[in-house]
């Protein structure tokens, strides 16, 4: 009777930490069961990124369809490539999309909303986003409005 | 001559041998771990054996962990909406309390309590089998001692750590969700919304679970090893458990800033 508590005991405790896996997995990290191959993947050139990085959001009218998944700078155009996945459900982005570089809040982190073009045709696996703006940078911002008012 | 020669060289040969010692202590240690690990698998007596342990070890320690936990994380609620609302940002509350408990505090605060409460107890068990010879009746009976008595505790420590170490961080979760929602009033949409977006499944999950992996290894092997390595008085005993719950708790805190630094890859 003893020994069958004990393992009852153990086997209750290892259930107890799969079940703490699992919500640790759906609760806290928020993992969704849709797996990798639901999603396509674009590209997108920008002058200057000002802080966006891997696994920022990109979202269209505030909706969260797809994350960063690479940073570079491309070495021939010196210009910074953002490659992200957007969700296969998100498959109507028309060629003409455009892309700009955000921020939550004032001082929140980056991320990349997306406009609906007007085009007919639509981004496919490795499309590239023609139409981009880069990161409002506070310092230049800042800089531009004291130029101007000197000049004034 | 000789005095002054002898004065110089005393605290350098003092030196010497207590590095020496240490050292060949290290070497006994390595080596009892690695007559300890079962290659060939367990059989069925071992597996009955690792079942005892991992309750004595594991199920016993859930209360103090829960507690532990759920206090932890009530008090990372409270300090952490008082700073953070400070920058009108207390909706990054249920982000800063789950970081802080899934990278640190879970894996850590679990590792030195489980030294303080089973790694204790381990050493003292281990070191009184030792002292009433009842391991040297094994060997006389040709039963070794290391895979019979070592092996298991070995494996229950390892198992249960970072099931420990999960309970822990999900019930400070938790702790810090009651006090931040129902208690400061922050937004529970924002407190798990914000939360699931910032916290990642390998990042920060899995990677907290490799650290208490790690730490229950090391702080059972502490345990054990001390228990074993004791003097069999009960003078020895009493000092062997003291250095269990010392060295494995500066092992663990060194340990951790090593494996931190590894995976934030900055150092």
């Amino acid at each position: 009777m003893r020994t069958r508590f004990v393992e009852l005991a153990v086997g209750a405790f290892i259930v107890m930490g799969i079940i703490a896996l699992i919500l640790m997995a759906l609760r806290v990290s928020g993992l969704s069961t849709a797996d990798a191959g639901d999603r396509y993947t674009v590209k997108a050139y920008f002058e200057n990124l000002g802080g966006l990085t891997e696994r920022a959001k990109v979202s269209m009218s505030g909706v969260t369809i797809g994350r960063v998944t690479k940073v570079y700078l491309d070495a021939e155009d010196y210009v910074a490539v953002v490659e992200m996945e957007i969700n296969k459900s998100m498959s109507t982005l028309t060629t003409d999309t455009s892309a700009a570089i955000l921020t939550a809040g004032l001082l929140g982190e980056k991320y990349i909303g997306l406009t609906v073009g007007a085009d007919d045709e639509y981004l496919e696996e490795g499309g590239v986003i023609e139409d981009t703006q880069s990161a409002l940078v506070l310092e230049e911002l800042i800089g531009q409005f004291l130029f101007n008012k000197a000049e004034n | 001559m000789q005095p002054f020669i002898d004065l110089v060289l005393n605290p350098i040969h003092k030196l010497g041998q207590f590095g020496l010692g240490r050292l060949q202590a290290l070497g006994r240690a390595g080596l009892f771990l690695l007559a300890s690990i079962p290659w060939g698998g367990p059989g069925s007596a071992g597996f009955r054996d690792l079942i005892k342990q991992i309750y004595s070890i594991g199920v016993r320690s859930l209360s103090i962990i829960l507690v532990a936990g759920f206090f932890v994380g009530m008090v990372l609620g409270l300090q952490g909406y008082t700073i953070l609302s400070d920058f009108g940002s207390s909706a990054a509350l249920g982000t800063m309390v789950s970081l802080t408990l899934l990278r640190e505090l879970g894996p850590v605060v679990t590792a030195l309590l489980f030294a303080g409460r089973a790694g204790s107890a381990l050493t003292a068990e281990i070191g009184l089998m030792k002292a009433t010879e009842q391991i040297s009746a094994m060997e006389m009976m040709g039963i070794d001692p290391l895979k019979r008595i070592i092996t298991p505790r070995l494996w229950a420590g390892f198992i249960a750590m970072p099931i420990l170490a999960l309970l822990f961080s999900l019930v400070g979760i938790w702790g810090g969700a009651y006090v931040g929602i129902n208690m400061l009033g922050v937004d529970e949409g924002a407190y798990w919304g914000n939360m699931q977006a910032s916290v990642g499944f390998y990042e920060d999950v899995i990677k907290g679970l490799f650290k208490s992996v790690v730490f229950g290894l090391v702080v059972t092997w502490i345990a054990v090893y001390k228990g074993f390595d004791s003097m069999p008085t009960s003078e020895g005993i009493s000092k062997a458990t003291t250095e269990t719950v010392v060295v494995s708790s500066l092992a663990v805190l060194g340990l951790d800033f090593v494996l931190t630094a590894i995976m934030l890859g900055s150092v």
